[in-house]
């Protein structure tokens, strides 16, 4: 499949509805309806090669609805948003979050995007990308200069400005790029289609007129008198240089090297009224040169293709998260690209943490393994509190949320279940007056999630059932734990009752641990072990002396 | 123009960080005294002179060629002094330049108002070294002085007058220009006018009717300020040019006040020392390689200086000795002696005179102190941990050919564990080929040292008369396991009887 490319409406925004190069017939058919859901059989969608299609889809498939939007409560749950406004900051203008918010759905096109992940990890791709993405940015930002100035001459010029670097961009993105050999698809359908557009009339119109129109802009040089309050402009006449009569007597006195002065003149990228005066005189020494100047916005009003644009936006998603990714990896901690498996009782993670603690946190997370093999498929998290508990099951869930939109996870190694759907229920805070009232809406709420629960479904519950009684929490629990393995689906499960870890073979024990020395100090690491509330009360016991041993000794003496 | 009186390859730098060790190194010798008999009360040399000092040469032949200069200064003191004055000019013409503000246009008028004070301190300075050269012979000084022969010639004050004339624009400016982003003008440059080469009838082009020209109105203030930007734009280049080339003499005049104020220092020194009856002399410097280091009547200048009392003078023979173990009585001027030999070597390695009859040593790669500190600057962690820390950020900054003095360390440790650590660690320095003199009283390190009998290592012990007195001086000897606390003692407590033949009272205080 090629998924095609959406997010139109950000494109004509910019630069006004795309230039249709004649090599490239319909190459985004944006008014075509049937593009939304264009799927592998969908026959109208062209593909490039023979057949012409842009690549670029494979960065981040259509977005134009084809693929649900994750649950907001289920990101918030797994503090996923969190991670999302620190990828998105600072990149706000490109409107990442519908992105961030669809999680891809098929194998292949996960793989493709880890591919592309893989290519950006290399400096030699990485720092292509960035600067296109560094370009584009100064492209906009001339167009939008030109746009405030008054001058018609100065609008003509800037807009010239953000085309010569619009072309660039784009020539050394590709050719960057293309000598970096990268080995993704999703890169090298760019490359190869980026030559097509540059070979393309159009594009090769483009060049023309930007060299030679700044070939000769580069040729205008003129004189200023200033004597008295008059100034006036002239034709250079082979005066001296002055600046070079003074470095001729002054030579003996080099300076020393680097305290040259730095000045401070206000630069106005605006020109002023005198400037402006000056500026209309030297127009008139170079009729020529400015004529064509004039006329250039109109002729090429939309130089910027559709595909370049949109391509930098969805560059911003793997920039962003690789940010993400450096940044931790330079405090130590690893990510990996997970093998996706289609059963859920098939899962290894080593070395994993919580995406968003590790942003928040001054330094390193602890970081925790599990393993789950057949028929095991419910963690059953227990242990003293503040001890990562919660942690550990939100790192569960964002690691398959992450698995899903391509992106390498926390972690030196994961095969997780590509799953279908992610479930979340957290214990909320708020006090209901009605604890009746609050078990209810928990019911109704995990009976929400059991209807849609698949076995490729992934389930994290947190505390759920923590404010009833416990003869009751220990009804339901087990009640929703039946389900659950009725169901077949992936489940983490944080509850205080040691008794739900031994329901069947399909649960497994994760106890958060303490310190042995100091039964207080707690590691946030997660251990495979049976359920023993006992175990901590003794070792605090021990500590202040209070076990029966502890009592007994002086006794036997 | 080049300075280069301090060293053939290098220009003082006021701002090159003190060797490692320094100031320990300054503490430790009482190197103070020195630097404030050299300096006397000027304030600009006070800072000057540790600098040089400080920084010890490592090339023989670089301290030969200080040692050339100095003795021309000590020859001719009054061109070191005149040279040493001009130069402390420049401070006041600087300061009558300062200003604020750092557009082209304000450098511009600041640096030719600079040159303009400058130039008659170039003048002086081509003055002295028209009459003064041929007096001088130093390598140092006669580079020092073709170098001002050569760039200072008439040619150069006849342009330089001339700029500062045309530096005033009175006559108005001409630029050219270029189109820059966003058509602004760009790569503004001062122009030369070409002479009258317009014909009287095309004089109306600048005129009032011209399409090409206009004027700027007399309540148009912000059109008048585009014009100064404008100006200041055109004159950059000029200013950058103008404010290099008078930091380059401000540089040249500053370096020459440092270096010249050195060896001015250094004649006053030698005048302090003279007054006080002690003399100096000019050491051999050899490589360190070589392992030399012997004296004769060397003392302590810092001592003399601050007591005003005549040092004891030892002599020294330890040629090829890699350590040097200076053992012997309490008081018996252990300290002091090897507080003269660092302070020979340090001042042996800045090209200077040395406080001796005379001196052959080689120049130390690093020279380092590790002296015992008296109890109260023991904060936290112990004595011993103090000490040992201090020693553990000596020991990867001794490199081969360093020197390092050791008084009393590992001292405050039992005499078995201080014994073994210092035993170890010279073993170590000494494979590293570093030259240690050690003030011990760890008699078991002595020991240990002496009975591997190797061929570098020279024990010497503070003399002790036969009637108990100290004579200060120093003779080669093994350690004796009985250092002389008890005669100190007895000095202490019975200073009238000097003859005092009573068996030792056993209440006495070590």
């Amino acid at each position: 499949m090629r998924p095609r490319l959406g997010a139109r409406s950000r494109v004509s925004a910019m630069t006004g509805p795309p230039p249709v190069a004649p090599d490239r017939p319909s190459l985004l058919a944006p008014d075509d309806p049937g593009s939304a859901t264009a799927g592998p059989s969908a026959p109208a969608v062209p593909t490039l090669g023979s057949e012409n299609v842009p690549p670029v889809g494979v960065f981040a498939p259509d977005l134009a609805g084809s693929l649900p939007a994750a649950d907001p409560t289920m990101l918030h749950d797994l503090a996923l948003d969190q991670v999302f406004s620190a990828l998105v900051h600072g990149r706000e203008e490109y409107d990442l979050s519908p992105l961030l918010a669809r999680p891809l759905e098929r194998a292949d096109e996960i793989v493709a995007r880890q591919d592309v992940f893989r290519d950006l990890e290399r400096d030699a791709v990485r720092g292509p990308v960035e600067r296109f993405a560094r370009s584009m940015r100064s492209v906009r930002a001339a167009q939008a200069t030109s746009a405030k100035m008054r001058q018609q001459d100065q609008r003509a010029r800037l807009f010239l400005e953000s085309a010569v670097r619009y072309r660039a961009a784009v020539e050394e993105l590709l050719r960057e790029v293309g000598d970096a050999g990268p080995r993704s698809r999703g890169l090298r359908e760019l490359v190869e289609f980026g030559h097509q557009y540059l070979a393309s009339p159009s594009f090769r119109q483009l060049c023309h007129e930007i060299d030679r129109l700044l070939s000769e802009l580069r040729s205008v040089a003129y004189t200023v008198q200033f004597r008295g309050d008059r100034v006036t402009v002239a034709a250079p006449a082979g005066e001296g240089d002055y600046g070079e009569e003074i470095v001729a007597t002054f030579a003996r006195f080099p300076g020393p090297d680097g305290r040259d002065p730095t000045f401070s003149l206000h630069e106005w990228s605006e020109m002023n009224h005198v400037e402006e005066e000056i500026q209309d005189r030297v127009a008139l020494l170079f009729p020529a040169v400015f004529a064509e100047l004039r006329t250039f916005p109109a002729r090429h009003a939309h130089f910027a293709d559709a595909v370049f644009v949109e391509l930098d936006r969805q560059l911003q998603f793997y920039l962003g998260y690789g940010e993400i990714v450096t940044r931790l990896r330079s405090r130590g901690l690893s990510f990996s690209y997970p093998e996706l498996s289609d059963r859920a009782s098939d899962l290894e993670v080593r070395d994993t943490f919580d995406l968003a603690l590790a942003l928040r946190l001054p330094g390193p997370p602890v970081v925790n393994d599990l393993r789950l093999a057949p028929p095991e498929r419910i963690a059953i998290v227990s242990g003293p509190n503040n001890g990562g508990k919660t942690t550990f099951a939100r790192t569960i869930g964002q690691l398959h949320y992450l698995a899903r939109l391509g992106c390498p996870v926390p972690g030196s190694f994961a095969r997780l279940l590509r799953s279908d759907r992610i479930l979340t229920h957290f214990e909320r805070g708020e006090r209901l007056a009605d604890l009746r009232g609050k078990l209810l809406d928990e019911l109704v709420q995990v009976h929400a999630i059991l209807q849609v629960a698949s076995e490729r479904s992934v389930i994290v519950l947190n505390e759920t059932f923590a404010s009833a009684m416990v003869h009751d929490a220990l009804f339901l629990g087990r009640r929703v734990l039946e389900l659950i393995r009725a169901r077949g689906a992936l489940c983490v499960y944080v509850t205080f009752l040691d008794e739900l870890s031994t329901l069947g073979a399909e649960t497994v024990s994760v106890v958060s641990t303490v310190s042995p020395e100091d039964p207080e100090v707690r590691t946030y690491r997660l251990a495979r072990r049976p359920a023993d509330g006992r175990a901590h009360a003794l070792a605090v016991a021990r500590k202040y002396g209070l076990t029966y041993e502890a009592l007994t000794e002086g006794r036997d003496r | 123009m080049i300075v280069r009186l301090l060293s053939p390859i290098s220009d003082f730098d006021a701002e090159a960080p003190l060797p490692d060790g320094a100031e320990t190194l300054t503490r430790d010798l009482d190197l103070g005294t020195l630097f404030d008999a050299m300096a006397g009360d000027d304030a600009f040399l006070a800072q000057t002179v540790p600098k040089v000092v400080l920084r010890g040469l490592t090339d023989p032949m670089h301290v030969r060629y200080r040692q050339d200069v100095l003795l021309d200064c000590i020859a001719h003191p009054d061109v070191a002094r005149a040279l040493y004055d001009v130069a402390s000019e420049v401070t006041r013409a600087e300061r009558e330049a300062w200003g604020f503000g750092n557009r082209p246009d304000t450098i511009l008028y600041r640096s030719t108002r600079l040159l303009r004070s400058l130039l008659p301190l170039l003048v002086r300075v081509r003055e002295i070294a028209e009459t003064e050269s041929p007096r001088l012979q130093s390598e140092g000084f006669r580079a020092y002085f073709a170098g001002v022969r050569t760039d200072l010639d008439a040619r150069f004050f006849a342009a330089t007058r001339a700029h500062l004339e045309r530096l005033e624009f009175a006559q108005g400016m001409l630029l050219s220009a270029r189109l820059g982003p966003g058509n602004k003008g760009d790569d503004y440059r001062v122009r030369t006018p070409r002479p009258a080469h317009r014909p009287w009838p095309l004089r109306w082009l600048g005129s009032r009717r011209s399409p090409l020209s206009f004027e700027i109105g007399d309540r148009d203030e912000a059109g008048h300020r585009a014009v100064a930007d404008l100006k200041a734009m055109g004159v950059s280049s000029t200013a950058v040019t103008l404010a290099r080339s008078t930091a380059h003499v401000v540089r040249f005049f500053a370096l020459t006040r440092a270096e010249v104020g050195f060896y001015l220092a250094c004649v006053a020194l030698r005048e302090r020392l003279a007054r006080a009856g002690l003399g100096v002399a000019l050491p051999h410097p050899e490589s360190s390689a070589t392992g030399t280091l012997s004296a004769q009547g060397l003392y302590d200048p810092c001592l003399a200086l601050r007591t005003h009392a005549r040092p004891v003078a030892n002599s020294l023979a330890a040629d090829g000795a890699r350590l040097v173990v200076i053992t012997g009585a309490n008081q018996g001027g252990k300290t002091t002696f090897l507080r003269s030999v660092g302070v020979g070597l340090v001042m042996l390695g800045a090209g200077m005179f040395v406080p001796a009859d005379s001196m052959s040593a080689s120049t130390g790669h690093g020279i380092f102190s590790h002296f015992k500190r008296g109890e109260d600057e023991s904060l936290q962690g112990g004595k011993f941990d103090e000490e040992l820390k201090r020693m553990a950020w000596i020991a990867p900054r001794l490199r081969p050919g360093a020197v390092l003095l050791c008084n009393e360390s590992f001292a405050s440790t039992n005499e078995r564990e201080g014994s073994e650590i210092a035993d170890q660690a010279m073993r170590a320095f000494l494979e590293r080929g570093v030259r240690v003199l050690y003030v011990t009283h760890l008699f078991e390190f002595g020991q240990r040292v002496l009975a591997r009998g190797a061929s570098d290592i020279l024990f010497l012990r503070a003399e002790r008369a036969a009637d108990g007195r100290r004579t200060y001086r120093m003779e080669a000897g093994p350690p004796l396991s009985t250092s002389f606390g008890e005669d100190l003692c007895r000095q202490v407590f019975a200073p009238d009887h000097v003859e005092f033949a009573a068996p030792v009272t056993p209440e006495c205080p070590r």
